[in-house]
């Protein structure tokens, strides 16, 4: 294949007009997924949990694949799948420490149980490597009314335990101390997480979902140390990544995953460069041990 | 605040069991507001248990628990609490202030949203920890002995009347350790809050000390440093050859762990047995089988 082959079926915007007419429900639900994947992934950062949303992405897959093959609905069977893994990883361990063993052992169990579901399933292949790589395909609006009300759970769940859940990814023992029921948050952020992760299977499909629940929030965190800017960075970057990437993607003839992906890593360069430039290592060693005695030393 | 009758913390015959295993009992010990007592002992002595005692997360085996008047329990107002220093990630999404306004409402439910009598807290707890200059720097990038002292804000932040230490010169170098002891000093003296300084070594903190608990196998002795801290009161607590060395107004103690398979470089139980200003973190003590 050429060179002008290759990027015209990588790019391609003629009756762009048409097609934007056509995935407006799609956008509708990225920029949902934006969302709920930018304030997710501020404490999926945090909490150290990228392996997690692996774990539960893969689970969540093979829930969407028993449901396609199952013929029932594909929202449905990702979301069960994603709970389901949520409070597994929850029950096997507390910390991430803890859970990593045990997602490790749970992963490839749930993507071979995928990988037999769709090998059974007869229907369309592009249904089958959709869940894996992502779909332009348009969400109907039953779908997106779906999406709409799992975003809604997950922010106002998010909006409500914000404060202290912050507190205990920080500092877990000192949140402990003041009475923040650490041990009870882990488990309900587990299930919120496997919320935002069954979203985002839908879109970005089952291996691509960090690009939408962590480097978003990565990339935010590069920038800014504040609670306030860094949730409003990583919605914004998320959003970008999600709606950016599916309006390139239109009109080309392969899955929306490598857009939504590649825009996400590059504004984590961006970020990360900006990082750089700011912060030319801050704090020598040198300069911690000038720092001022108070008074009433002997 | 309470009346200013009830003692900041009041344990009253108070013992503490782990299944067979007896830590310490008949317990008693009143803390009065201002007053600042080092908990000093060997290792798997029941110090940290104690506080977690006092936190309300561990249940007596038997006796009484008060924190200004009040039971201990869980959550419970009016304490604030320095634990040992461990790095926060360079990620961590809050700044020096961020991180000390948790100490005033992080346990809250809720977003966190900018609030301005809350800043005006945090300002004053900055400042009188001296670190104001890097108030809005993030918090996971600064030194170990930054980030102790702003641990040190945020539990004066919500005026406890109790300030709960756990080892919080804990790798820290000796510059870092004097100025976090005089910063604990300088805080109960303004909020006349009591201190209760878990380590294991008296000697950063002992020009503040008023009083010692010393733990040691099963049992424990309180009183002034120079009462408690000595050859013989700490022989016949822990049952064996103890000698308490003063040497350049430092306290050292040589001997006093238990009976050990292997003989241990530093023999102290918890004493730094060194005389160089210069050592960065305190001396390994020894470890428990």
């Amino acid at each position: 294949m050429n060179s002008d082959a290759l990027i015209g079926r990588l790019f391609d915007f003629s009756d762009y007009g048409a097609l934007l007419e056509l995935v407006h429900n799609s956008l509708y639900a990225g920029a949902l997924l934006g969302l709920v994947g930018g304030l997710v992934g501020v404490f999926v950062v945090t909490r150290d949990l990228p392996f997690a949303v692996h774990g539960i992405s893969e689970l969540s897959f093979a829930g969407a694949a028993a449901a396609l093959l199952l013929g029932v609905n594909v929202v449905v069977g990702s979301l069960l799948g994603s709970v389901l893994a949520a409070v597994l990883f929850g029950v096997l361990g507390v910390r991430a420490r803890h859970h990593n063993s045990a997602i490790g052992v749970l992963m490839p169990f749930g993507l071979g149980l995928g990988v037999l579901f769709l090998a059974l399933y007869q229907g369309r292949a592009a249904n089958k490597f959709g869940l894996l790589t992502g779909q332009i395909v348009a969400v109907d609006n039953p779908q997106l009314l779906a999406l709409a009300i799992i975003a809604s759970v997950v922010v106002v769940a998010l909006a409500v335990m914000w404060r202290p859940l912050l507190f205990a990814s920080v500092d877990p023992e000192l949140a402990m101390a003041r009475g923040v029921p650490v041990r009870a948050l882990s488990p309900v952020f587990m299930l919120v997480l496997g919320l935002g992760v069954a979203m985002s299977v839908q879109v970005v499909g089952a291996l691509l979902v960090l690009a939408l629940l962590v480097t978003p929030a990565a990339a935010a965190v590069q920038v800014t140390s504040s609670p306030f800017l860094a949730p409003v960075l990583s919605v914004v970057f998320a959003t970008t990544a999600v709606v950016g990437g599916t309006l390139l993607a239109l009109g080309a003839s392969i899955p929306i995953s490598p857009y939504v992906t590649t825009v996400s890593f590059a504004i984590y360069l961006a970020c990360r460069v900006v990082a750089r430039v700011r912060r030319p290592a801050r704090r020598a060693d040198p300069a911690a041990a000038r720092e001022p005695v108070a008074a009433g030393t002997p | 605040m309470t009346a200013a009758a009830a003692p900041a913390l009041r344990l009253h015959r108070a013992s503490l069991a782990f299944g067979e295993r007896r830590l310490w009992s008949d317990l008693d010990l009143e803390v009065s507001p201002g007053e600042f007592v080092a908990v000093l002992g060997a290792n798997g002595a029941g110090k940290t248990s104690l506080l977690k005692v006092v936190l309300g997360q561990q249940k007596l085996a038997g006796g009484t628990v008060e924190v200004a008047g009040r039971p201990a329990r869980r959550g419970g107002r009016g304490i604030g609490y320095v634990p040992q220093q461990k790095g926060l990630e360079p990620s961590t999404p809050l700044r020096a202030r961020d991180f000390v306004r948790l100490g005033l409402d992080g346990h809250r439910w809720g977003p966190l949203l900018p609030n301005r009598a809350a800043t005006r807290r945090v300002d004053a707890a900055l400042a009188a920890v001296g670190a104001t200059a890097y108030a809005d720097a993030p918090v996971g990038r600064l030194s170990g002995g930054e980030q102790q002292r702003l641990r040190v804000a945020q539990s004066i932040i919500s005026d406890p009347a109790l300030l709960l230490c756990d080892e919080p010169l804990l790798s820290l170098d000796l510059h870092h350790q004097q100025a976090v002891s005089a910063l604990v000093d300088r805080c109960r003296r303004e909020s006349s809050a009591a201190v209760l300084f878990i380590t294991h070594d008296v000697n950063p903190v002992l020009p503040f000390v008023d009083r010692v608990l010393y733990l040691a196998g099963g049992r424990f002795r309180i009183g002034p440093p120079e009462e408690v801290m000595t050859s013989e009161t700490l022989t016949s607590l822990y049952g064996s050859p103890v000698e308490v060395v003063h040497s350049g107004g430092r306290v050292l103690v040589v001997g006093g762990a238990a009976p050990s398979p292997h003989p241990h470089p530093h023999p102290g139980a918890h004493a730094v047995a060194d005389s160089s200003p210069r050592t960065q973190p305190p001396a390994p003590q020894p470890s428990r089988r």
